[in-house]
């Protein structure tokens, strides 16, 4: 076991003990196929709260996407984000010539499975924000990947904004039913359909 | 050959040996049952019983792995028990933003504290050291927070869920580290009793309120629960309690009414803690329609959270030990 490994091991032990980090798979079995789960996004406990929620075999092959300029700056972030959660870096800043999606698209050619957090922004409000593009072009360009819908409730009192530390509350991520395709749907409704699907899956009780 | 021939070590571990013993035969039984075929309504009853047996194997482990443990293994058990059951209860309250530096001291700070002074046997800090000192601690760290919405509201449940998830349970490892003149290494003993009259009552009590039928004492909290239910429930568990009176340095009636007190306390608790599940719109702390996937520990330990500490400042006080 290198490093890495038993950090990983350690990091997802303390999640379950602070979260519980409850996967509930409501419309899909955990399995091995290649995927991209798409979740609200409140916190920055959310990526790891997923991670810790998936069976550990699919851990190694579900990646989450981080800010280069972020999550590189300090040989500390780069290790972990690098050798644990092998991220995919982007960069925020927009080039002409080159395309933001370019690594997500590399990493699903490779046959990983990607997190994504269409709303771009974590969001208090309760009711996830407009999705952004990315999660439609993605959907487009790999016909052949599953889009699961996921919705990760409780994690904004765990660790409010400007926090550090956690507070043991339990947590859950509800995992959806693949997300259907639909000949000829227009980029707008195929992601107000994804974010309805997210929306949905949230436990009716307050 | 009679029991009190018996060294310490073999007596305790004959008490063990008769738990895992019954606790083997239920559960056979309810596997060769499971095997039948039989109606909803029993089956219902059937499953139910089969995830009291299985919390009641759980309890069995715990109590038995922090015996074998000694004090530091049944400090550090109860401590994790207190800490899962204060996460599940913490999670269903409302909590604000400005409630998160008093939860992280109650979890971080609270807990631990409040183990180790049971571990370390300085049992008159243990009785006040959440009453008074983390009373007063709490809503000070709540107004340097800043927060005046329901600040009364907000820290009387990170008060509560202190008294009854971290101060009533850490007097179960405090009763096995209590000693008695004469009665060394037996506090398991004690940990026993308390524990298997509790269930009685609560058990008794829960039978005779739906045969009776009579009136529910508090209709909109438990539909089930009467005082005369109640009342039987304790008189068996003050039975059992003075018939176990020779496992305990009690005198049959001392023993007597201390399992009343015991009993009664335990029942109460599981009546208050039906009203704060009422509160929090669930029907069980570990209903699958929460949304927090809780395991339903807080329903398990309610009358052991509430009996403890009154069982263990009578015991205490009465034999001045």
């Amino acid at each position: 076991m290198t490093r890495a490994d038993a950090f990983g091991f350690l990091l997802a032990f303390v999640a379950r003990l602070i979260t519980g980090a409850q996967g509930h798979w409501k419309g899909c079995p955990p399995k091995a196929e290649q995927r991209i789960y798409f979740a609200n996004h409140q916190s920055h406990f959310d990526w790891v709260l997923i991670w810790a929620a998936l069976p550990h075999e699919l851990r190694a092959s579900t990646r989450p996407i981080a800010a280069r300029d972020y999550w590189t700056a300090t040989p500390l972030k780069h290790w972990i984000t690098r050798e644990v959660f092998h991220a995919v870096y982007v960069s925020r800043q927009r080039t002409d010539d080159q395309d933001p999606l370019e690594p997500l698209i590399e990493a699903l050619g490779n046959g990983d499975s990607l997190v994504i957090f269409p709303e771009g922004t974590r969001s208090n409000k309760g009711e996830p924000q407009p999705f952004k593009s990315g999660l439609y072009h993605l959907a487009q360009q790999f016909p052949q990947v599953q889009l699961i819908p996921a919705w990760i409730d409780n994690v904004q009192r765990v660790m409010p904004k400007g926090e550090v530390v956690p507070v043991p509350i339990l947590c859950t991520v509800t995992f959806g039913a693949p997300l259907a395709r639909v000949d000829g749907e227009d980029k707008g409704a195929f992601l107000e359909r994804a974010r309805e699907a997210v929306v949905a899956l949230r436990p009716s009780s307050t | 050959m009679s029991l009190r021939s018996l060294s310490v070590g073999e007596q305790v571990a004959l008490l063990f040996v008769i738990v895992f013993g019954v606790l083997f035969a239920a559960t056979i039984a309810w596997t060769l049952l499971s095997l039948r075929d039989m109606p909803d309504d029993s089956k219902a009853r059937h499953e139910r019983f089969g995830r009291d047996l299985r919390a009641v194997w759980i309890g069995a482990v715990l109590f038995w792995l922090s015996w074998m443990s000694g004090a530091i293994g049944a400090v550090l058990l109860f401590g994790i028990v207190s800490f899962l059951a204060l996460r599940e209860f913490i999670t269903l309250m409302h909590t604000r933003r400005g409630d998160h530096r008093g939860l992280l001291i109650a979890f971080f700070v609270v807990l631990p504290i409040q183990f180790a002074i049971a571990g370390g046997r300085w049992f008159d800090l243990l009785n006040v050291f959440i009453p008074v000192y983390v009373f007063l601690a709490i809503p000070v760290i709540s107004a340097l927070a800043g927060d005046p919405q329901r600040f009364l509201e907000r820290n009387a449940k990170i008060q509560w869920g202190i008294m009854v998830c971290v101060y009533g349970l850490s007097h179960a490892p405090a009763l096995l580290l209590l000693e008695f003149a004469g009665y060394d290494g037996r506090g398991a003993f004690l940990l026993f009793f308390l524990v298997v009259v509790c269930a009685c009552a609560q058990f008794v009590q829960e039978g005779m309120s739906r045969r009776f039928r009579g009136m529910p004492a508090a209709r909109h909290i438990d539909r089930s629960f009467s005082a005369r239910g109640w009342i039987i429930g304790v008189a068996v568990a003050g039975i059992v309690g003075a018939a176990l009176y020779w496992i305990t340095p009690f005198k049959p009636f001392q023993a007597f009414v201390l399992a009343v007190v015991a009993g009664g306390a335990g029942t109460l608790g599981e009546l208050v803690m039906r009203a704060l599940k009422r509160d929090a719109g669930v029907a069980s702390w570990g209903n699958a329609r929460a949304l927090t996937g809780a395991v339903g520990l807080l329903d398990r330990i309610a009358p052991l959270a509430f009996a403890a500490p009154i069982f263990f400042h009578l015991t205490r006080w009465y034999f001045r030990v």
